[in-house]
């Protein structure tokens, strides 16, 4: 298991194919693997975003991931698990967040990478600035609620 | 016994209030809420405002105690 705050870019294939290589333990025991990569956007709520500023509160962030992660564990089988996500100035198309999740079967990878990312939605410390072409700065307020049907 | 409590603030909250972080000392036992209070004299808390005691999650009631670090932040917005 392991949690990664970048305050540069990354390249999220590299960084599952390398966890993974390394995780030697793993092999021949994983039939499924999900993966979710967290892209920037140049738009939100109608307006056209040129960047972005991540802020975090070092040490609970990594803490409250921790605690998501082992409380997907609980709930599903889980062989390992990967966060990896970005901080600083960030640029759209740039990945914001990964979450990888090994398992032995499809169901526990795919809901349990889901429970890990609506949970870090709403409890690991980040907070968005928005740079918008407008030259206004603005936070975003809160995260939406990705089990909800637009 | 006189207690030392940091306090920190993060994001919208930080920019509003134009500092990071509190150095405050108590005697006796204080909760959560009453840092919130002696650190922001005359200014109610945001709606939605969070708060942690060393990097848990935390009610406004709970007690804090000597050498905590007490954090208040905005709802998050990571991911």
């Amino acid at each position: 298991m392991a949690v990664k705050i970048y305050a540069q870019g990354f390249d999220p294939w590299q960084e599952v194919q390398a966890y993974q290589n390394a995780a030697r333990q793993m092999a021949g025991k994983f039939g499924a693997t999900n993966v979710f990569i967290g892209t920037m956007r140049d738009f939100n709520e109608g307006d056209d975003v040129k960047s972005m500023h991540l802020e975090h509160y070092p040490g609970m962030t990594e803490k409250q991931l921790e605690k998501i992660i082992a409380e997907a564990r609980r709930q599903w089988s889980v062989i390992d698990a990967l966060v990896v996500h970005r901080v600083g100035e960030i640029l759209p198309n740039e990945p914001i967040v990964l979450v990888v999740v090994w398992a032995s079967h499809r169901g526990d990878a795919f809901d349990a990478s889901r429970y890990i990312m609506e949970a870090l939605k709403s409890k690991a410390p980040f907070w968005k600035k928005e740079a918008l072409l407008s030259e206004d700065q603005r936070w975003v307020e809160k995260n939406t609620d990705g089990y909800k049907r637009e | 016994m006189t207690m030392s409590i940091k306090v920190r603030y993060f994001a919208s909250l930080k920019e509003s209030l134009g500092r990071s972080e509190d150095d405050l000392e108590f005697t006796g036992p204080v909760t959560v809420k009453d840092i919130w209070c002696r650190a922001n004299v005359g200014k109610p808390a945001p709606d939605n405002l969070l708060a942690a005691v060393n990097m848990e999650y935390v009610d406004w009631n709970s007690v804090v105690r000597d050498g905590d670090e007490v954090a208040f932040f905005p709802p998050v917005t990571g991911g």
